[in-house]
């Protein structure tokens, strides 16, 4: 089987994000990056069914340079394989865009499986399985808190508000992974020696026959107008219980 | 796109988006069912101003995931030319949205939480933390409305009720579900839609303090939330857990009880409206996120609370 996982480089999710000044894009280059946590979980299901089952693990990322750093992280892992898509015409790409890029790669590599996280740390649009699996014309399971495969059916559990769903879909497919049962292995010191060994196969948008002026910031089905810092919340008071509730009493809270 | 809660009523994320929708044209519903679990919302559909509200109903609904209404869908984009689509952003409500944008061809927006007569819309980036307006410039554009945004108004028409053919495609049917396991009945407002919330962390442990938040949300008629902490202590079910692994919120009230402040959990916190706390520790970190923090124990503050909100409304 041909697991193929979708890492996405993001900046560290503990820090302050915001949208850059000049082009409502995220801004990067000042924040720390790392491989979304949720990615990581996909990634772990992804060499779990290897162990299991036998097959080849891929990481694909679509990003700039730099995001080559997710790959060597996902090689150093337990990947097999890693393809970057890199072109200079991807910056500001919008979601439906994003995933025809990802589509067009995931065709070129071939896949059984495709595993991403259930919503990447920096745009958390949460949608990424549902777009690959319409552009693919596969069926999709999001949100997956548990999975296996049996034969040529990925059966996958999902936490709703009142309970859970047992899901199943037929292979080839595309599902994404909330925060699993085990916890994302670790990079190991004999891991990332062995990764330096693997290569990380490049993509540009011509090599998948992709037109780059209908992807980016100029062509975006969707654009940005205006974009501005939230409320800012005022420096919080104290007090007792009583002085609680009439302070939420005058905001019409109770 | 309409959806329903278990007792069939359209949910509260519907309302405000047919409140919402208002300004951009008359708007119509699209409700979808297992036999005799749609029709029954068009009263309250047309009560916020759905004129027309198309049902359509399915044995085969039951299995099925989001395929089935993003085909029918997709036959109205094509057969009407509506001047948008708005989907709740629920779990499944994103996933329509997502697979209707590419299927016409459309760009769309997620957790959208308002629409000016122009067509652009306003969504909430980063938990909240920054407002964006945006417009979809390719196809009939796609929203999904982020919850509790608004208070939904009333606007009451007379419906045109209309069926519309649900056929599952090939596709659709590829991804099913095979079982639903009801959890632990709760009868709270769901997590996401809640207007509040009331969330434990770690610093509620024993069982009297579990069972007095229980009666702090109930008096407020909040959903209960809780951190990862929380969770890995048992004191709470993985469905509650809020933050970046977990839901999102958007509460009008937010009560954060024995909990940090951790970025991790804040993430989900951040749009909500108002932030209270209370926690032993004056300088846990979560004082300078609230707008209002009680310092002292649970054990001691949260039944206090209670008290002085029943007793506020009597
Ligand atoms: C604040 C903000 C709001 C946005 N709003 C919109 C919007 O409303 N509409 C719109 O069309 N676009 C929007 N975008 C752009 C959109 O986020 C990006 O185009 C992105 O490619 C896909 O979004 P995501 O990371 O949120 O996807 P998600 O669906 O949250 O990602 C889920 C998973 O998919 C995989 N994945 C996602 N992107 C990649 C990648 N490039 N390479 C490899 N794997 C990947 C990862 O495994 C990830 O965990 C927004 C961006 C930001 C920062
Ligand atoms: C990749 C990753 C993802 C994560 N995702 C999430 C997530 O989605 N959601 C999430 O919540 N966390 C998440 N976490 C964990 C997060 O970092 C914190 O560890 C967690 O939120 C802390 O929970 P807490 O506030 O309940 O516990 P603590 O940080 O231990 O805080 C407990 C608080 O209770 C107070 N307290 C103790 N006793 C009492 C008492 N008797 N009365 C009053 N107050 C008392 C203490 O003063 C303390 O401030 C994630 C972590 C990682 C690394």
């Amino acid at each position: 089987m041909h697991s193929v996982v979708l890492v996405k480089q993001v900046p560290d999710p503990t820090g302050d994000r915001r949208l850059d000044r000049g082009d409502a894009t995220v801004a990067r280059d000042d924040a720390d990056a790392v491989v979304g946590p949720l990615d990581l979980h996909a990634l772990e299901a992804a060499l779990t069914l290897r162990e299991a089952g036998g097959g080849t693990v891929t990481a694909l990322t679509v990003g700039p340079p730099r995001a080559a750093g997710a790959l060597r992280q996902a090689l150093a892992t337990g990947a097999d394989q890693a393809v970057h898509v890199v072109d200079s015409a991807l910056h500001g790409a919008c979601a439906p865009q994003t995933s025809a890029v990802l589509a067009a790669a995931l065709r070129r590599v071939g896949f059984d499986l495709v595993l991403c996280g259930a919503a990447s740390s920096d745009g958390r649009l949460g949608v990424m399985a549902a777009l690959l699996g319409e552009r693919l014309g596969v069926p999709h399971l999001s949100g997956l808190r548990a999975l296996a495969v049996t034969g040529t059916t990925v059966t996958g559990e999902r936490q709703t508000e009142d309970g859970w769903w047992e899901l199943a879909a037929e292979l080839p497919a595309v599902v994404s992974t909330h925060v699993l049962p085990d916890p994302p292995r670790r990079r190991t010191v004999a891991g990332i020696r062995a990764a330096q060994h693997r290569s990380v196969t490049t993509l540009t948008l011509a090599d998948l026959g992709i037109d780059p002026a209908t992807v980016g910031l100029a062509a975006a089905t969707s654009r940005v107008v205006t974009a501005d810092a939230g409320p800012a919340r005022t420096p919080g008071r104290t007090g007792d219980p009583a002085e609680l509730v009439r302070f939420l009493a005058d905001r019409a809270l109770v | 796109m309409a959806e329903l809660t278990g007792t069939g009523e359209p949910t509260r994320a519907t309302l405000e988006a047919l409140t919402a929708a208002r300004v951009l044209g008359a708007p119509v519903a699209v409700v979808l069912g297992v036999p005799g679990a749609a029709a029954g919302a068009a009263a309250e559909l047309a009560r916020f101003g759905a004129g027309r509200v198309l049902v359509g109903e399915s044995a085969e609904l039951d299995a099925a995931l989001a395929g089935p209404r993003v085909d029918v869908l997709a036959r109205l984009v094509a057969d009407r030319a509506p001047a948008a689509v708005v989907v709740p952003a629920s779990a499944e409500g994103r996933e329509v949205a997502a697979r209707l944008a590419v299927r016409t061809g459309s760009g769309f927006l997620t957790d959208v939480v308002g629409f000016a007569a122009d067509g652009s819309a306003t969504q909430l980036a980063f938990g909240g933390t920054t407002v964006v307006r945006a417009r979809v410039t390719t196809g009939t554009p796609v929203h999904a409305w982020r919850a509790a945004s608004l208070t939904p108004v009333p606007a009451p028409v007379d419906p045109v009720v209309e069926q519309v053919p649900v056929e599952l495609s090939v596709t659709a049917r590829e991804a099913r579900v095979v079982r639903r396991v009801a959890g632990p009945a709760a009868g709270r407002p769901a997590l996401t839609e809640a207007s509040v919330v009331v969330a434990v962390g770690r610093g509620v442990t024993t069982a009297a303090e579990l069972a007095a938040v229980e009666e702090l949300a109930d008096a407020l008629g909040a959903a209960i939330g809780a951190t990862r902490a929380a969770v890995d202590a048992g004191s709470c079910p993985p469905s509650c857990l809020v933050g970046q692994s977990g839901a999102r919120v958007s509460p009008r009230l937010y009560v954060a009880v024995g909990i940090s402040g951790a970025a991790q959990h804040w993430s989900g916190v951040r749009a909500a409206q108002t932030v209270v706390a209370v926690n032993s520790d004056p300088d846990a970190p979560v004082f300078a996120l609230a707008d209002f923090g009680v310092v002292g124990d649970v054990a001691t503050v949260v039944p206090a609370l209670t008290a002085q909100i029943t007793a506020a409304r009597a």
